[in-house]
């Protein structure tokens, strides 16, 4: 993004006292509030109960009950530690590691499970059922934050996701229902991704059209095309948009772990192949030449152009692989879930990988980690409809914009884009 | 960059760039502009002849019948055309002249939010913001005068007021937070906004989830109709859609004019827009600008929001905004924020949209070839050298590379 979080043009200097502790008073008033909310508000009485495994696992762990109020209470006093932890690191000025915003989360969103299933005695929370779908519900989201990664690490702005998503969808249903086979739609979304993903890279490196303009218009364009296809073509030829479903691919052993097989080894071949990119992208950008060639365009095209790497091809290359990556992710939404493409399918899931993206810090692993949180929350948005719950869903859906308001007017922590992020590269 | 008539500060800072894009589509010539609209209506030709049955049926027999395929294409295109323009600005076969024209009053009614909204983005564009949070202070602006719409019962006259003061207060408030995250912390108004859009959706859903918005024997999630001393008169008679949002978007348009090019405020909205530190060596508050420019564009959202919801829909739902908000931005890119430029863009944009209905009735298509057309529009815009390399036109000016 142009100068995403940096002040230019405010003119205002934050202070460094306020730099400094705002991210432990931001903990702490969310510890606060859990404590309030899912500690204190409950009567005493009540329990919670949890269930975690399968019939089909190695050895089944019992269903089990926690007292709901008595658990809210710890894991909310728990988060607060950690606030006052992140309070004392500020003090000495010490950085905090990345385990820390994890275990903060985990212990709020327990506490919030707690509190859900408190005195529910009829349903205990599956929270195998709910980590499983998270992970699905993150695949869309996984691919597009890493594919926003990709060309923002170049200097390129991939606002496009979302339609780069949709692209992917709409052709790996055309073409799988055409083929016959869901895996040759598999093979075909990411091309479609790319298609999208080079003429971003026409206008924002050739043309040197603002990226975000080209994004903007680009999504618009992919919804115009996709849906007019969908109400002409695809309506005149039921044939060519059929639901054809991937096949569930459970690894031997390891799918039979609790817990951890059906959340993490017992799905499509497109969950599998994210761990692979994420595993893959993550060496790759950090530790490879490939990588730090793609850092440095993005990081600084003069100095790169210096010493020979090129990079307007750079940053065509990783438009274009982001692209596909995005495309890839499209899948999910069509063949991956076994449906027929409908018209704006992917409703809006580019934006929320765009924000993960940058709650992630542009890297793929944090990309992944704000992906699951996202995804999580709309497991848990689901799940809560079903226990039914006192939060209305759409808070729950809120969580991830706020969350990215949050972090990119870095009021938890900071986000820095890369630097030449957004900028048309002149020679 | 390639020429642009004024001269380049030395010092480029990177949110220059997106500054002289905008400045290079304020200055594309017009004749670009044409040949962008008519690169784009060929572009949704072809998609169309694709698309179309008799068209791919008689393509199976292209080579023994090449003729046939030819004019099921031309076929295909003159009704997709003909019903455009018969949906949009005249329709030569209606019975009356009222009738006949009707279609255009009805691309004007559509156009009201454009311009309203347009206007509001194309002055941040010009102070240097990219506001894509149209859609949600659309939505945020519509909700607070549906409220006052609906909840309350005033005069006539004084209700309609009211009702559209909520909603410009709603859409304020919902730029104000952007401009202010912006001015405060640094956060691009990019993202802050488009995730507002988001949590101003799920806001509207879940206020009509509430008993107090829901109407009474609906299963629908949508509220009461407001009442009839909120609503917009119709200004040319019951017989005709046009409301008095339109003539309001109008005044708007001069006032946004008389704002940005002869008010001091709007002179230092375009210091910080063409170079944010040499506005604040001469004195300007940078902050406060970005504030002002962001609030007062969520407060021409807000009466967009009155243009759909005492206007046209007259009761709330998920799709008060329908797609203006991001509509707007096309408007506003291709109007070269400026208000006249907008107000004519967004009554092309309003009459590709009206035209919809009979789109869809005479030539069987769906309204989303608009949005095809409608984004390649901007598209080619936004990119001179492509039109020109397209049309093989010859450059303008010698371009002479400014060396950051």
């Amino acid at each position: 993004m142009t100068a995403l979080a940096t002040p230019v043009a405010t003119g205002v200097v934050t202070t460094s006292f306020a730099k400094r502790w705002r991210a432990s008073i931001a903990l702490a008033a969310i510890a606060v509030l859990s404590l309030m909310f899912f500690g204190l508000s409950v009567s005493s009485g009540d329990e919670t109960s949890f269930s975690l495994s399968r019939s089909t696992d190695f050895f089944t762990i019992p269903d089990f009950s926690v007292p709901s109020r008595a658990t809210g209470i710890v894991l909310s006093l728990l988060a607060l530690g950690l606030a006052g932890y992140v309070a004392v690191a500020a003090s000495r000025s010490r950085k905090v590691g990345l385990w820390l915003p994890i275990v903060f989360t985990t212990a709020v969103l327990l506490a919030l499970l707690t509190w859900a299933g408190a005195g529910k005695d009829a349903t205990s929370i599956q929270v195998t059922g709910l980590l499983t779908s998270a992970i699905i519900l993150a695949v869309p989201l996984v691919f597009g934050s890493l594919a926003g990664t990709i060309c923002e690490r170049s200097g390129v702005i991939n606002i496009a996701i979302e339609g780069q998503l949709l692209f992917g969808a709409f052709l790996a249903a055309v073409i799988g229902s055409a083929t016959g086979s869901a895996y040759v739609g598999l093979i075909a979304a990411p091309i479609a991704g790319a298609l999208v993903g080079s003429v971003l890279a026409l206008f924002a490196v050739k043309y040197w059209v603002d990226q975000i303009v080209v994004g903007v218009v680009l999504n618009v364009l992919v919804v115009g095309i996709t849906s007019f296809l969908f109400g002409t073509l695809l309506r005149n030829n039921p044939e060519l948009n059929q639901a054809t479903g991937l096949p569930s691919l459970p690894i031997p052993l390891l799918s039979k772990i609790p817990v951890l097989g059906p959340v993490l080894f017992d799905h499509t071949i497109l969950v599998y192949v994210m761990y692979v990119i994420v595993t893959t992208l993550t060496i790759m950008m950090f530790k490879s030449r490939w990588g730090l060639r793609l850092r440095s365009v993005g990081e600084h095209p003069k100095a790169a152009d210096t010493v020979g790497i090129k990079v307007n091809r750079t940053r065509v290359r990783a438009t274009i692989l982001g692209g596909a990556v995005a495309g890839l992710g499209g899948a999910f939404f069509t063949v991956a879930s076994g449906l027929a493409f409908g018209k704006e399918m992917t409703a809006g899931k580019g934006f929320i990988a765009l924000a993960a993206m940058i709650v992630g810090r542009w890297t793929p692993t944090g990309a992944l980690a704000a992906a699951l949180l996202f995804g999580f929350a709309d497991s848990l948005r689901q799940q809560l409809g079903i226990i039914g719950s006192a939060i209305p869903s759409e808070f729950l859906a809120m969580l991830p914009y706020v969350a990215t308001i949050f972090a990119v007017a870095g009021l938890v922590g900071h986000a820095r884009p890369p630097a030449a992020d957004g900028q048309p590269y002149k020679k | 960059m390639s020429a642009t008539a004024e001269p380049q500060a030395p010092q480029r800072t990177r949110s220059d760039e997106a500054r002289s894009m905008l400045r290079e589509i304020a200055e594309s010539s017009a004749l670009v502009i044409v040949l962008a609209i008519v690169a784009s209506l060929l572009l949704g030709g072809i998609l169309i002849v694709l698309a179309d049955p008799d068209v791919q049926e008689a393509a199976g027999y292209f080579f023994s019948r090449p003729a046939d395929t030819l004019s099921a294409a031309w076929d295909a295109l003159s009704s997709a055309y003909s019903a455009m323009f018969a949906g949009a600005v005249y329709n030569a076969n209606a019975a009356t002249f009222a009738g006949a024209i009707k279609p255009f009053t009805q691309t004007l009614t559509v156009a009201t939010p454009l311009i309203f909204a347009g206007l509001g983005l194309g002055m941040g564009f010009r102070a240097g913001l990219f506001n894509i949070g149209a859609q949600g202070q659309i939505i945020i602006g519509a909700t607070l005068g549906a409220m006052v719409g609906f909840m309350w019962h005033l005069p006539v006259g004084l209700h309609l007021l009211v009702a559209i003061l909520a909603c410009v207060l709603g859409g304020s408030i919902w730029g104000f937070i952007p401009g202010f995250l912006k001015a405060r912390t640094g956060a691009h108004e990019v993202i802050t906004t488009i995730m507002l859009n988001y949590i101003a959706l799920n806001l509207v859903a879940y206020l009509l989830t509430r008993e107090a918005f829901q109407r009474p024997g609906s299963n629908n999630p949508q509220t009461p109709v407001i009442d009839e001393s909120a609503q917009y008169p119709l200004i040319l008679g019951s017989q005709f859609p046009l409301h008095l949002g339109f003539v309001l978007a109008i005044a708007a348009a001069f006032g946004v004019w008389w704002l940005m090019e002869r008010s001091t405020l709007g002179f230092q909205f375009r210091a910080v827009g063409a170079n944010p530190q040499a506005a604040k060596t001469a004195g300007m508050s940078v902050p406060r600008a970005i504030i002002l420019v962001m609030t007062i564009a969520g407060a021409l959202a807000g009466l967009a929001g009155s243009a759909q919801i005492l206007g046209t829909q007259k009761s709330l739902t998920v799709d008060i905004a329908a797609s203006f908000g991001f509509d707007a931005i096309t408007v506003a890119l291709l109007g070269r924020s400026r208000p006249v430029g907008i107000v004519l863009a967004a009554i092309l944009f309003g009459g590709l949209r009206a035209s919809g209905p009979t789109l869809q009735v005479q030539a069987g298509l769906p309204i989303d070839i608009v949005l095809v057309m409608q984004s390649l529009i901007v598209l080619f815009i936004a990119a001179p050298p492509l039109v020109r390399f397209l049309f093989r036109l010859p450059s303008p000016r010698v371009v002479k590379e400014v060396t950051v």
